[in-house]
């Protein structure tokens, strides 16, 4: 039931897959980048979008990938596996960055933790619960009063320049990043019945 | 009353002995010889490690109340050759008791946790927490999956325990039941000078 990968963006349905030079999906572009700034430890809370994702995460020994009870238990594993000196990333959803505030404003933010949250975006675009669009509305006003930097991924083109930078970014200037990912680049979650 | 033993009965809760958080705190310091590393919860958990005598390997939340265990498993999975101790509050703990799942899930062998179970919100003017009068904290950590948990009976007993976990080959939460006493010291509140010298402390950056 791939129906998240199955509505992949514009630029991955007009790539055939037998094609050898076809673009690569989304989920393979993070899991590579990821993997290519050494980021290891991968604590998440499931998202329909992230499936394919998350699978491949735990299929790939390099990572040690979990899910938490809640998203700010997994912000805090990251901020201390990155004080013992392994780097780490969050996967998320749209409600559970809601959240998060607290553990932003009082552990990220003032103890300069490089903090990457990869969040898949829900309540925008073919939302079909009332209360994820409301949620939705609250994530970037949020990042903005805390002046985080973030970015909304909605091309597979741009993609992998957005998340490899970030991620660079993130760790040289220990600050947090949000990297929110748009249903234009993933196809998001769609109402089934 | 039931003949069935209550879970307060089975782990002992109502035999431990009332006492002081700064007291056992320094007992806990005072067997650390590796450089173990130490995370204090928010409020009076890490004010009374601060008050203990600031080492290296120790770490001060001054927020985000209730992520003193997941800090702490960050830095056990981090370093798994250093045994990671991780102080919390009854009360902070109540905030994010599914971290003990996922620690549980995890197995850390190098993680120990102390719960300072004083029953109130003593900080904020010793209301007491929901849990008060009816939970039992050790019994919650065994529930979660975290066989090797106890109730301290004791400073004697606490001291036992603290040896027990610096050799286990699990996780272990040792309960404290503890006075409504404020912490005696106070942390000096500069996030980035305690990060980056729990950092140094733990080999991770060099002075600059």
């Amino acid at each position: 039931m791939a129906v998240a990968e199955g509505h992949a963006s514009p630029q991955a349905l007009s790539a055939s897959p037998s094609d050898a030079s076809r673009e690569r999906a989304w989920h393979e572009v993070v899991l590579q980048t990821l993997k290519r700034n050494d980021i290891r430890l991968v604590p998440y809370v499931p998202d329909r979008v992230l499936t394919t994702l998350i699978r491949n995460i735990h299929a790939d020994p390099f990572f040690t990938a979990f899910p938490t009870a809640r998203e700010e238990e997994a912000v805090g594993i990251v901020s201390g596996a990155w004080m013992g000196g392994m780097r780490g990333a969050v996967l998320m959803q749209t409600s559970g960055f809601a959240t998060l505030a607290n553990v932003l404003a009082s552990l990220a933010i003032p103890y300069q933790i490089p903090l990457i949250m990869l969040v898949s975006e829900r309540g925008t675009l073919g939302e079909f619960n009332y209360g994820q669009s409301l949620v939705c509305r609250t994530m970037r006003p949020v990042l903005d009063s805390l002046a985080m930097e973030h970015h909304t991924a909605t091309r597979l083109d741009e993609f992998e320049f957005i998340v490899d930078r970030s991620i660079k970014q993130a760790i040289t200037t220990q600050a947090p990043v949000a990297l929110i990912l748009s249903p234009l680049l993933t196809g998001g979650k769609v109402f089934e019945k | 009353m039931s003949d069935r033993m209550s879970p307060q009965a089975r782990t002992a809760a109502r035999n431990t002995k009332v006492m002081n958080r700064f007291d056992l705190t320094s007992r806990l310091v005072a067997r650390l010889k590796h450089e173990e590393a130490v995370i204090g919860g928010i409020g009076n958990t890490n004010f009374d490690l601060w008050a203990a005598g600031h080492r290296p390997q120790n770490f001060y939340m001054l927020g985000s109340m209730g992520l003193a265990f997941p800090i702490a498993l960050g830095v056990a999975l981090a370093q798994p050759k250093r045994r990671i101790f991780a102080l919390e509050g009854d009360g902070s703990l109540l905030m994010q008791l599914g971290c003990l799942s996922t620690i549980a899930a995890l197995k850390p062998a190098n993680l120990s946790m102390i719960v300072m179970d004083n029953g109130v919100y003593q900080i904020t003017g010793a209301q007491p927490t929901p849990a008060a009068a009816v939970s039992d904290i050790v019994a919650i950590a065994l529930g979660c999956g975290l066989a090797n948990s106890a109730w301290a009976a004791d400073e004697e007993d606490f001291e036992r325990l603290v040896d027990q976990a610096l050799s286990a080959t699990s996780p272990t939460l040792i309960g404290v039941r503890i006075d409504d006493k404020p912490g005696v010291g106070a942390t000096r509140r500069d996030p980035v000078q305690i990060r980056e010298r729990f950092m140094l402390g733990l080999g991770v950056r060099e002075a600059l």
